[in-house]
């Protein structure tokens, strides 16, 4: 089953005739995605070879949805355009798009997020790497190479802690991994994943990494409580990280949260998540609770035998 | 990137927002001409990207030219909480009758901006709004609509405002889109004794995503005070300059924050924080080392790599690269995992470097690093 993206699901990828989305495009493709065609109104109507499979690219997300039936695009343009593209996604009636691109100015994503919720399109993103399915399909950058298919649920706002917890847990697998992006303001948030997890009969339980800033992880915890009754480990990364910039007296106004990863984690214990110290630690407390002992699974667990690499020379 | 409270003003008065007539100058002479020019009495203000500033200080009133020009020379070079005064504000001052809080602030959980107004404005906002939250009125903005005068008489009479601060309300929210801030506040918003309405202070953040299309902030552009900083800075490397001894260098903000908070847990302080991203080419890491190893705090280093898109040995290639340009003075321990980890430890196993070292884990290199840091 899954969460958001699965191996019915049609791709298109807008921006993919540039060197990030043609780069993409192709590991997308080879991870089995079904990416059915990209998007560039000065190149409609030609074709995109990717090794055996030549991809059309259509001149408007509408006609793209028309040809292929497509209910997924993927968004690489760059910045300044980026909410036309996402503003054209929403007007066409697409289910799904995934905002890849960084440096989109927040004004723009406040109005895009806000466009996209009228029209009943979800957003991943901006600034993500967007979701994986193992096994299914792949909607972003993440590598698809580093975990296989399998029972946890996983959410997270950093893209480099998403794939060292993909490839700590590789040998339990995961039923989809969303990167919601660490922006400021984002279309799919930790508690939109923690309800899809929570929904979804193939995850048993959910990892959830969180960073300093916002207010999102405290949120998530008290969502938890409510509405969560499967098992939630989490992470949370920035004990150490210098205190961001002033917000003036408005940030603290309107939060009323600290922000900082110690009210998180405290936060998110509160609740009955259990709180890695580290992300292997945290790979340690999903193993106890699925009951899994490594030594039995067989896999080649280069990663929780930390004792010994430190006299490696 | 926050702006500067005289460049704050600026802003305000290009959108018709009312403000005290003030110069700014980093030369105590020119002060006195500038407080000659205010009608003699002035206030000086220290320009400094931090709060407390009149605690510290930083914010006098001067009765006269003379005065204004011995009171910049005093203020001048002051360091206000790590921030070194280069230039002071000189305004009129006003007899103040009223003051006001005004905000647009993002609200991330929301995702939009949010109008953050109260009656009762100054230095304590903050305990106001924790204390009598009903004082100070939150009023969420459509991204859609905007604020145009029904939504500004809205707001003010959430807070209590008088009428003449509406007009206020709407240029303010014209500040905040047109300059694509993040960030509006004026603190405090003042109604004089003789009824009129002024920003007295106030504080702007623009999103520094936004300088493709609004670039004339960039010659007053981010300042490093630290020298570190201002070399990273100058090799386009995302470094920020912390106090311990363990140098770090990753791939991803969340992978390198979490390595932070790892090297702490091992009992050691990391001097830095430097995320050289997806690529991890050989000329970037040749540069995040080179500026590691230049800082004398540092006694060992940590790089700490997740080969996801670029593989490890790759990533391998470029450390290997980097270390034939830059000389390795301080012991350096490598974590590479993810794709191809056996091929690029390998690749670095054949170089066979003496000071480097090699770990499978990050909890592991991490305490390795530690261990360094404490011997050598």
């Amino acid at each position: 089953m899954a969460v958001f993206l699965t191996k019915e699901s049609r791709v298109l990828v807008q921006g993919m005739t540039g060197g990030e989305g043609m780069k993409h495009t192709r590991r997308m493709l080879a991870a089995g995605t079904n990416v059915v065609g990209g998007v560039n109104p000065r190149k409609a109507g030609r074709t995109v070879d990717f090794d055996d499979r030549a991809v059309p690219v259509f001149g408007s997300v509408a006609d793209g949805m028309r040809s292929t039936g497509a209910d997924v695009t993927v968004v690489f343009v760059p910045p300044a355009f980026a909410k036309a593209a996402v503003v054209e996604a929403a007007d066409a009636g697409i289910g799904l798009v995934v905002v890849i691109t960084e440096g989109i100015p927040v004004h723009d994503s406040v109005a895009f997020t806000a466009y996209a919720k009228e029209k009943g399109t979800r957003i991943v993103g901006p600034n993500c790497p967007g979701l994986i399915t193992p096994g299914q399909s792949n909607a972003g950058i993440i590598p698809a190479d580093i975990t296989k298919p399998g029972r946890i649920g996983l959410v997270s706002k950093s893209g480099t802690l998403t794939y060292q917890l993909m490839y700590e847990l590789r040998d339990i697998g995961f039923s989809t991994c969303v990167g919601i992006g660490g922006d400021p303001v984002v279309g799919t948030t930790h508690i939109d994943c923690l309800a899809a997890f929570q929904d979804d009969p193939d995850t048993e339980l959910i990892v959830l990494i969180g960073e300093i800033g916002g207010d999102a992880e405290e949120r998530a915890a008290a969502y938890i409580r409510e509405h969560v009754t499967k098992p939630v480990v989490g992470y949370i990364a920035g004990f150490t990280a210098p205190v961001g910039r002033t917000m003036g007296h408005a940030g603290a106004i309107v939060s009323g949260s600290s922000g900082t990863a110690q009210a998180k984690k405290e936060a998110l214990e509160a609740v009955g998540v259990k709180v890695g110290t580290t992300p292997t630690d945290t790979a340690r407390l999903v193993l106890a609770l699925l009951d899994v002992d490594r030594d039995t699974t067989g896999a080649d667990h280069d990663t929780a035998d930390a004792d010994r690499d430190t006299a490696r020379g | 990137m926050d702006l500067y409270e005289h460049q704050a003003r600026g802003l305000f008065e290009e959108h018709g927002i009312p403000v005290p007539r003030a110069d700014v100058t980093s030369s105590a002479e020119e002060a006195r001409e500038i407080a000659r020019g205010l009608g003699g009495r002035v206030v000086v203000k220290a320009q400094v990207k931090t709060g407390g500033r009149g605690k510290a200080g930083g914010v006098r009133l001067a009765a006269d030219p003379a005065a204004a020009e011995l009171t910049a020379r005093q203020i001048l070079g002051m360091d206000i909480k790590g921030h070194t005064v280069g230039k002071v504000m000189l305004a009129q001052p006003v007899d103040i009758e009223a003051e006001f809080y005004v905000a647009y602030v993002l609200d991330r959980a929301a995702g939009r901006f949010l109008a953050v107004a109260s009656a009762e404005g100054g230095t304590e906002i903050e305990e106001v709004a924790a204390r009598r939250p009903e004082a100070v009125a939150r009023i969420p903005i459509d991204p859609a609509e905007g604020v145009h005068s029904a939504k500004a008489g809205e707001i003010a009479a959430a807070a209590g405002l008088p009428p003449q601060t509406v007009d206020v309300l709407e240029r303010l929210w014209e500040v905040l889109v047109r300059e694509d801030a993040v960030l509006v506040e004026v603190n405090p918003l003042v109604r004089t004794n003789k009824g009129q309405i002024l920003a007295l202070d106030g504080k702007v953040t623009l999103d520094d995503n936004a300088r493709f299309r609004q670039n004339r902030w960039d010659t007053e552009g981010a300042v490093h005070d630290d020298p570190l900083e201002a070399a990273a800075a100058a090799k386009g490397l995302n470094y920020v300059k912390l106090d311990g001894e363990v140098g770090i260098i990753g791939n991803g903000a969340g992978l390198v924050m979490s390595t932070l908070d790892v090297v702490a847990g091992c009992g050691a302080r990391p001097a830095n924080f430097l995320d050289i991203g997806g690529g991890a080419s050989a000329r970037i890491m040749a540069d995040g080392l080179s500026v590691i190893l230049s800082d004398p705090d540092v006694k060992s280093v940590f790089v700490n790599v997740f080969g996801g898109i670029t593989a490890c040995d790759a990533v391998a290639d470029g450390i290997v690269r980097a270390l034939d340009e830059v000389r390795l003075t301080k012991p350096l321990v490598v974590r590479l995992d993810g794709n191809n980890a056996v091929r690029g430890r390998a690749i670095l196993d054949e170089r066979a470097h003496p000071l480097v070292q090699q770990a499978t884990t990050m909890d592991g290199a991490a305490r390795r690093a530690a261990q360094l840091a404490h011997t050598s």
